[in-house]
C-alpha cells in the first residue's frame, strides 16, 4: 500500500515537472518568435456554409502568421448582444440581421469603420449603395458587408415544359396564369403540385419586403410615417397574393404546406418538385447542387407590377453585416482581417463560389474568379441593377414590420376583409412603435 | 437559576448599584445581538442568493420598466411611456392577455380533471397498478421541448398519424398547429398529456382518504357520486388546491411548447436565429404574454419596455394567486385545522 502511494506521489512529481518543462518550453519558443494574437470571429453561418467561410479565413490565417484566427459559427444578435454587455465578444462579429445596425451604430457597440477606412484610403464607393444603407446608421458606418443576397424566380424546368409554358412570368398577371397551369390536384381535391405559394408563412423568402419593390411599394413616406395604406403598391400586393391563395383554397394549401420539407432541408418543396415556381435568394442555388443536382431548374428576375416594369430585373438586396465590437482587445488586427473579407475580390469570389451569395464590391461582381454558373448568374445581375431597394433600418430594428406581418396573415388567411381600414389601422400602429422606439430614421 | 446573588435577592434588586444593572442589560443585548448575528450568519447563503437572484433583478426590472433600453445604449429615462403605449397602442398586448387567459382558463381545469380522473381510476387498479403509475407518469419525464416536437409530428395534418387514423374512418382531422382556432386546443392536449405529476400527487391524496369515512358515508345509505362529492373531494381540497394555484402560475409563464411549436408548424425551426416573426404563429394565435416579452426583449431588444411587461406580469400573478388563495377559504378543508 505505502509502495503504491509512493508510486502515485512519484508520476504526480514527474507529471508536474513535465508540465512546468513544456509551459516553459512554449514560453521560450514563444519568445523567441513574434508574438502570436489569437482572433476570434464569431458568424451566423452553420454546417456546409460554415466550413466554407473557414476554408476562407485558413487562408488568410497562412499568410498572416502574426495571428491565429479561432471561428464559431451559428452566432445571432441575441448571442452578439449578450457577449458585448459581457465584455467578452469575438473579436469580429458578424450578423445576419442588417436591421439592428441602427443599435450597433449609435450605442458604439461595434466600433465605427469609417476613421480605418480613411486611414487605408478606401471610399465606400467600393459597395453599391444600398449595402453601405444597410451597413450604416445616421453617419456611423459601425459595419461592413460581407456578401449579400437577392431574390428571384426559381423554376422547374420540367414542370414549365410538360404545361407549355416556353419562358418564364415577366409580371405578376403571368405569373399568376402560369401558376394556374402549373398546379395539378390529387383525385381528392387536395393539392399535389402547387404553381407558385404566396403566402407570407410558407417560407421566409416569401417576406413583405420581397415582394413591395416588384410593385413599387415604399415603407415610410418622406416623414418617416408608415407608408402602407398610402401607397397603392401595397394594396396591389395583398390583393395579388390573396387572389392566388384563394385559387388553390387557403386550408387546402396550409395542408400541402404542412406536408412539404422545411425550407432549409433536402426535403424543401421546390427541390423535390412539389413546387413549381418559387421566390428564393441566390443561396438556393448551392442548396440545390449539394442536395439534388439532378433537378432541371433554371432562374430569372422575379416578375414585376405590371405598372412597374422598369422594376423588372431588381429586387430587394439585403446581406450580412460584419464589424468589431467596442469589447476587442486587437483592433488593428480585426480590422486587418475584415478588411480583407469584405474589400478584396480573392476572398469574396472564392466565398461567393462556396456558398454561392452575391459578392458585395462592385469590383468582385466582375472578378475573374466567380465560377461561371447560369442559375447563379442572374443574381449577380440583379444585385447590380441601380433601381434595387433595402429594408428600412429604422430605430426599431427587426420590430418593424411586425404589425403588418400580422395583418398580412389574417387577410391572406381570409379572416380580415376590410383591406384599406386594416392598413390604415397598421400605419397608426406602426407609428406608434417607431415613436416608442425612439422614433426616426436616418 | 437567578443571575443576582441570593444574598441580596430580587426584592434588593432595586437598591443594587447602577453599574451592575448597566452590565446585565448590555450583557443581554450582547446576548440578543449574537443570537442575531449568528441567525443572519445562518441565513446568510440564502440572503445572498435571494438578494442577487430576485431582489436586484426585481429592482432593477422595476427602474428599466420606466426607461427606453436597448440593452446597448444606457437607459433613457421616459416615466410611464412603456406603460402607456402597452395599454393604448400596442396591439399584440390584448392578444397576447387573451391567449393566456384562455390556456388558463381552459387548459387549467381541464388538466386538473384529467389528473383527478386518472388517479381515481389508478387508486381502484387491483392488478397492474405499478405498471399503470409508471406509465401514466412517464410523459411528464419528456423534455418539454422534445414532447412539443413530438405532437407537431402527430398532429401534423396530412402526415400526422393522428389525422391518418380521423382519415381511415372518415373524418378529415382539422390543422392542428396550423390554424388558428386549433392551435391552442392542441397545445391543452399536450398539457394533458404530461399531467403525470399532478396525477401522482392526486394518487397519493386519494389513497390517503380515511377508509372509516368511506365506511360511514356507505352505513349513512350514500352512492358512490355522494362518496366523492362529500368525502374524497373535501379531503383532497388542499392538494388540489396546491394544483390549481400551481398550474395558473405556470398558464401565466406558458413559453417553452408554445415557441417550439410556432416555429416548428410555420417550417422554420431549421433556421437559425429566424426573425421572421414565426413566433405566435398562425396569425398571433399562440402568441402568450411570456413569448411576447420575449419577443421584445431579446429580439427586438427594447428592454425597458419588456421590463414594463414583466411588472404587470408579476402584478397579475400576484393578485390572480391571491384571489385563489382567499377564495379557496369556502371549499378547501383542512382535516382538524382549527379557524
Amino acid at each position: 500500500m505505502k509502495r503504491g502511494v509512493l508510486v502515485l506521489l512519484l508520476l504526480a512529481v514527474a507529471a508536474g515537472v513535465a508540465g512546468a518543462a513544456s509551459l516553459g518550453g512554449s514560453a521560450s519558443a514563444s519568445s523567441g518568435t513574434a508574438k502570436v494574437t489569437n482572433l476570434k470571429v464569431w458568424v451566423g453561418w452553420t454546417s456546409r456554409e460554415l466550413s466554407v467561410f473557414k476554408k476562407i479565413v485558413a487562408e488568410y490565417d497562412k499568410k498572416h502568421p502574426e495571428v491565429s484566427i479561432s471561428v464559431v459559427g451559428g452566432i445571432d444578435d441575441t448571442k452578439i448582444v449578450s457577449a458585448i454587455r459581457g465584455g467578452n465578444a469575438a473579436d469580429v462579429t458578424s450578423s445576419f440581421d442588417s436591421t439592428n445596425v441602427g443599435n450597433y451604430c449609435t450605442s458604439g457597440a461595434w466600433i465605427n469603420l469609417k476613421p480605418l477606412l480613411q486611414k487605408d484610403n478606401l471610399s465606400l464607393s467600393l459597395f453599391p449603395k444600398t449595402s453601405v444603407y444597410y451597413t450604416s446608421y445616421k453617419g456611423t458606418q459601425c459595419a461592413l458587408p460581407l456578401l449579400a443576397d437577392t431574390w428571384g424566380l426559381y423554376y422547374n424546368k420540367a414542370l414549365l415544359q410538360k404545361a407549355g409554358i416556353k419562358s418564364p412570368p415577366k409580371t405578376f398577371d403571368e405569373l399568376t396564369k402560369d401558376a394556374k397551369k402549373l398546379t395539378q390536384r390529387n383525385k381528392d381535391g387536395s393539392l399535389k403540385v402547387v404553381g407558385f405559394n404566396p403566402t407570407r408563412t410558407f417560407y421566409a423568402e416569401n417576406s413583405a419586403v420581397n415582394y413591395g419593390h416588384l410593385f413599387g411599394a415604399k415603407w415610410l413616406d418622406s416623414n418617416g410615417k408608415s407608408n402602407l395604406s398610402k401607397d397603392p403598391g401595397w394594396t396591389k400586393y395583398l390583393k395579388w397574393s390573396k387572389s392566388l391563395i384563394d385559387y388553390y383554397g387557403a386550408d387546402k394549401l396550409k395542408r400541402w404546406q404542412a406536408k412539404v420539407g422545411d425550407e432549409f432541408s433536402a426535403s424543401n418543396a421546390f427541390e423535390t418538385g412539389k413546387l413549381a415556381m418559387q421566390i428564393d435568394g441566390e443561396w438556393r442555388v448551392a442548396f440545390i447542387a449539394a442536395e439534388h443536382p439532378e433537378l432541371k431548374y433554371a432562374t430569372a428576375p422575379m416578375p414585376v407590377d405590371s405598372g412597374h416594369m422598369g422594376l423588372y430585373g431588381s429586387n430587394n438586396v439585403n446581406g450580412t453585416i460584419i464589424g468589431i465590437p467596442k469589447t476587442t482587445k486587437h483592433k488593428a488586427e480585426a480590422w486587418a482581417l475584415v478588411k480583407y473579407l469584405t474589400t478584396n475580390s480573392h476572398p469574396l469570389a472564392l466565398f461567393s463560389n462556396g456558398i454561392r451569395n452575391v459578392p458585395t464590391t462592385k469590383a468582385s461582381l466582375s472578378s475573374p474568379e466567380i465560377k461561371p454558373d447560369a442559375h447563379f448568374k442572374t443574381f449577380l445581375k440583379i444585385f447590380g441593377n441601380p433601381k434595387n431597394t433595402t429594408f428600412p433600418i429604422t430605430a426599431i430594428g427587426s420590430a418593424f414590420g411586425t404589425y403588418f406581418n400580422t395583418f398580412i396573415d389574417k387577410y391572406q388567411a381570409g379572416h380580415a376583409s376590410d383591406l384599406a381600414g386594416g392598413l390604415k389601422k397598421v400605419d397608426k400602429q406602426t407609428d406608434a412603435q417607431l415613436k416608442q422606439g425612439g422614433g426616426g430614421v436616418p | 437559576m437567578s443571575l443576582t446573588s441570593p444574598a441580596t435577592g430580587a426584592g434588593a434588586a432595586s437598591a443594587a448599584p447602577a453599574p451592575l444593572v448597566l452590565d446585565r442589560t448590555r450583557a443581554k443585548r450582547k446576548a440578543t445581538w449574537r443570537r442575531r448575528g449568528l441567525v443572519l450568519l445562518c441565513m446568510s447563503p440564502w440572503i445572498l442568493g435571494f438578494s442577487v437572484f430576485f431582489g436586484y433583478p426585481l429592482v432593477m426590472s422595476a427602474y428599466l420598466s420606466f426607461t427606453h433600453y436597448d440593452l446597448l445604449n444606457p437607459p433613457r429615462w421616459i416615466g410611464l411611456g412603456n406603460y402607456r403605449y402597452m395599454f393604448e397602442d400596442d396591439p399584440q398586448v390584448w392578444p397576447a392577455i387573451k391567449n393566456t387567459l384562455w390556456i388558463i382558463a381552459v387548459g387549467v381545469p381541464l388538466q386538473v380533471l384529467f389528473a383527478f380522473g386518472i388517479s381515481m381510476m389508478l387508486s381502484r387498479a387491483r392488478r397492474g397498478a405499478g405498471f399503470f403509475r409508471t406509465v401514466f407518469y412517464l410523459p411528464a419525464l419528456a423534455p418539454p421541448v422534445a414532447a412539443t416536437l413530438g405532437f407537431v409530428y402527430l398532429l401534423n395534418p396530412e402526415t400526422g398519424p393522428v389525422n391518418n387514423v380521423l382519415g381511415h374512418l372518415g373524418i378529415q382531422g382539422p390543422l392542428w398547429f396550423h390554424s388558428p382556432s386549433w392551435s391552442k386546443p392542441s397545445l391543452v392536449l399536450l398539457a394533458m398529456w404530461g399531467v403525470g405529476t399532478t396525477m401522482i400527487i392526486f394518487l397519493a391524496a386519494v389513497l390517503d382518504v380515511p377508509k372509516h369515512l368511506y365506511e360511514s358515508a356507505q352505513l349513512d345509505g350514500a352512492g358512490w357520486f355522494q362518496r366523492l362529492r362529500w368525502v374524497t373531494l373535501p379531503t383532497m381540497s388542499p392538494v388540489i388546491l396546491f394544483a390549481v394555484v400551481i398550474g395558473v402560475i405556470q398558464g401565466l409563464q406558458y413559453f417553452t411548447q408554445a415557441y417550439v411549436a410556432a416555429n416548428v408548424a410555420a417550417g422554420q425551426a431549421s433556421q437559425a436565429g429566424s426573425n421572421d416573426n414565426t413566433l405566435g404563429y398562425p396569425e398571433d394565435s399562440t402568441l402568450f404574454y411570456p413569448v411576447l416579452l420575449y419577443q421584445h426583449g431579446f429580439r427586438y431588444f427594447n428592454m425597458g419596455y419588456a421590463s414594463a411587461m414583466a411588472i404587470v406580469l408579476l402584478g397579475v400573478a400576484f393578485a390572480i394567486t391571491l384571489f385563489i388563495i382567499l377564495n379557496s377559504r369556502r371549499w378547501v378543508h383542512y382535516g382538524g385545522a382549527v379557524r
